[in-house]
């Protein structure tokens, strides 16, 4: 059977510039990969790619067996492939039960004559895409914010949205971008708590960029270092942790251990 | 402000419906005694916008002026919805009890039937009024467009243009006997049942207009929408002008009556509720996402270019539908009439009375059609006070006075007394 996800030679140029070169990657059901990298190295880009945001120059990116390179975003997306962003991309005036309604947008079936006058079948649809956003609040521990705008949270708590909000578009994989950045410790101890728990309970698989060490270590299988756009080197955290290659790519960045 | 508050403060005490009754008070004090009250008050007859013109047309007046909208307005309004507050306040509670839709009904009939006897009073009024609701149905879709989802358009006039003038077309061609169609194609006894298929198909024609905008303008990332929409209201504009079968520049006259206070009062409420739908629901949430991070939105698996679409051509339709009341309510139409000055004022009203509100929406639209009729004795200068008042309300509340607030019908009807004040104060 094909693996969930599966990319091979994936490359990508910025006009001259070679962001990413011969990217591979499989995904199988319910697993967590790990992408660590110095800063500019590609890792952004990579998830870019895959999720449509840009169309790879060449290679192959294939959902469940399904070709999905230079498929829209949103059917990308729809298809089961939920992401966070390395600068949280909330929106600005909604507010937080409205993001995370939204996300349910290709799960409804009702349309604009719905939309417009309420039908019972409109109505029976957003009762249920309400329901399972409280469930989904609760369960990011984000239900007392339920009303209120977006911009009124405090940082982790804008990061749990954004987890949520992904979730509610039920991803078969999960893509993170850097879930910790710019988080206090007890915050990046919640977070682990969380993604574990999304782990668990959604059955979901996960790929995540990460520059926290023992973060990655603790929750990753196997991971896959980038340094201009080329991976230097792929295997299990310990392994990864003591490659030469990979020290010397960080050489100077105390966050490693 | 402090002071203000506590002015009020008594009556916050007072329903939706008791204000409700104040304003009938007032209205029914006007209808029996406006003639006597302003006779006394040596004014020449009654008030039509609560005597701003008399005021700026004669200043002497102004003191007369006043003490009639003391007298006939703000005393009655006030004394009645406190007075009656513990009553109506009752009704509140048994019209809570019943289904909302019910409930809203019942408070819009009654709106209705208030409106309809203050604007019975003279001619003037009823146009004010018509014109005004006109105003809120332009106004909110271009909020639609503008404020939900964050883009700037100018072609509303256009599309208001595209609606006046197909409706116009059929209206004419159909139940009219006029020089311009000659004699009526149907029974003229079919015309006002089938005027609102009519303004549907004004509202299609405009909609399908739009996307002479949207296609090139959401093909692709840029902000190219403000310029390519002006150009379509310029391109209407002469395109009508050059057609002699439609009048051309001369315009078009003796549409049927058939867009009565009545009429116009139910396109308007059918407007505001569509609205909400569209807007409260997923489908109109991505409006706003698409507004504040169109990469986001996407990966959330929202379509945006049909997003976009369909919210402009909403938008285009609303004000085609508007197009074809106004050249009704006007009876007469020609392309200078959708030029730059009804967009500047369509703009006002939109972004005075706040983005992404109905409320603002009826508040913008309401009090710049009002102020500008009740200016209209100062004619240029009215150019002038607006834009100023436009931009204290920019500086002091950016996105307009009411912005970002849904409509809530239920939080608008519920009692207000202690009892059950609910907690929200
Ligand atoms: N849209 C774009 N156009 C041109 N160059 C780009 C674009 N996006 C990224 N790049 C370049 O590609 C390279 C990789 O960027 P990317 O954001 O993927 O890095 P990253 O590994 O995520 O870094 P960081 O740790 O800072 O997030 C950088 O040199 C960046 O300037
Ligand atoms: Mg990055």
């Amino acid at each position: 059977m094909a693996p969930l996800l599966n990319v091979r030679n994936m490359t990508h140029f910025f006009g001259g510039l070679r962001a990413v070169s011969d990217f591979n990657l499989t995904i199988e059901p319910g697993e967590i990969k790990g992408l660590i990298g110095p800063n500019g190295a590609g890792k952004t880009t990579v998830f870019n790619l895959i999720t449509g945001v840009y169309t790879p120059t060449e290679g192959i990116v294939e959902l469940e067996g399904e070709n999905i390179k230079g498929v829209e975003t949103h059917r990308i997306a729809a298809r089961g492939l939920g992401r966070t962003f390395q600068n949280l991309a909330l929106w600005r005036h909604m507010n937080v039960l409205d993001h995370i309604r939204l996300a349910h947008y290709s799960q409804l079936t009702y349309g604009l004559f719905g939309a417009f006058f309420g039908t019972p079948k409109s109505r029976k649809q957003e009762k249920e895409v309400r329901e399972n956003s409280y469930k989904l609040l609760e369960l990011f521990d984000i239900d007392q914010f339920a009303t209120q705008n977006i911009g009124n949270l405090p940082y982790g708590a804008q990061r749990r949205v954004e987890m949520a909000r992904a979730m509610a578009t039920k991803p078969k994989i999960l893509f993170l971008d850097e879930p910790t950045a710019g988080m206090t410790p007890d915050e990046l101890i919640r977070m682990i708590e969380i993604i574990r728990q999304v782990h668990r309970d959604f059955g979901v698989a996960i790929f995540m960029i990460e520059h926290r060490m023992k973060f990655v270590m603790d929750l990753c299988e196997s991971i896959q270092t980038l340094v201009f756009g080329e991976v230097i080197a792929e295997g299990p955290p310990e392994e990864i942790q003591n490659n030469p290659e990979v020290i010397e790519a960080y050489l100077g960045k105390e966050d490693l251990h | 402000m402090e002071t203000l508050k506590k002015l009020f403060r008594p009556f916050s005490v007072v329903p939706l419906a008791g204000w409700f009754l104040g304003v009938f008070s007032a209205v029914l004090m006007e209808y029996y005694l406006g003639d006597l009250i302003s006779y006394y008050l040596y004014l020449p007859k009654i008030p039509v916008l609560f005597g701003t013109l008399f005021m700026l047309k004669n200043p002497l007046l102004i003191p007369s002026a006043l003490a009639y909208d003391c007298i006939v307005y703000i005393v009655p309004v006030f004394l009645v919805a406190r007075l009656f507050a513990p009553l109506t306040n009752q009704l509140a509670a048994q019209l809570e009890k019943m289904p909302l839709w019910l409930a809203t009904l019942l408070h819009l009939a009654a709106f209705y039937g208030i409106l309809h006897m203050w604007a019975g009073i003279n001619d003037y009024r009823v146009l004010v009024v018509k014109l005004t609701m006109i105003s809120i149905i332009l106004t909110l879709s271009l909020n639609v467009i503008n404020g939900y989802q964050g883009e700037f358009s100018c072609s509303h006039p256009g599309f208001m243009a595209l609606g006046a003038y197909a409706s116009s077309t059929l209206t004419l061609l159909l139940f009219a006997n006029d020089k311009m169609f000659g004699e009526p194609l149907m029974n003229p006894a079919l015309g006002p049942w089938l005027f609102p298929l009519i303004l549907i198909v004004g509202g299609g024609v405009a909609a399908l207009g739009s996307l002479i905008v949207a296609i090139p303008s959401f093909r692709t990332r840029g902000d190219y929408l403000a310029i390519i929409s002006l150009a379509f209201l310029f391109m209407v504009k002469s395109a009508i002008e050059n057609m002699e079968i439609i009048g051309g520049p001369r315009g078009m006259s003796s549409q049927p009556n058939y867009a009565s206070l009545t009429v116009v009062f139910v396109w308007m409420a059918l407007c505001i509720w569509i609205v909400h739908n569209f807007t409260t629901s997923v489908l109109g949430k991505a409006l706003n996402a698409v507004r504040d991070n169109e990469p986001a939105a996407n990966s959330m698996t929202v379509n945006t270019r049909k997003t976009k679409m369909t919210a402009f051509m909403f938008g285009a339709f609303w004000a085609g539908v508007a197009g074809g009341l106004f050249a009704h309510v006007l009876r007469y139409v020609n392309p200078g009439t959708f030029g730059l000055n009804k967009l500047a004022e369509i703009l006002a009203m939109v972004y005075f009375g706040g983005l992404n509100s109905i409320y603002g929406s009826i508040i913008g639209a309401v009090s710049i059609s009002m102020l500008s009729e009740a200016l209209r004795p100062l004619e240029l200068f009215k150019w002038i006070i607006i834009p100023l008042i436009l931009i204290l309300v920019m500086i002091f509340r950016p996105h307009g006075l009411i912005s970002f607030t849904e409509l809530n019908v239920k939080e608008l009807m519920r009692p207000r007394d202690k009892e059950r004040a609910g907690g929200v104060e």
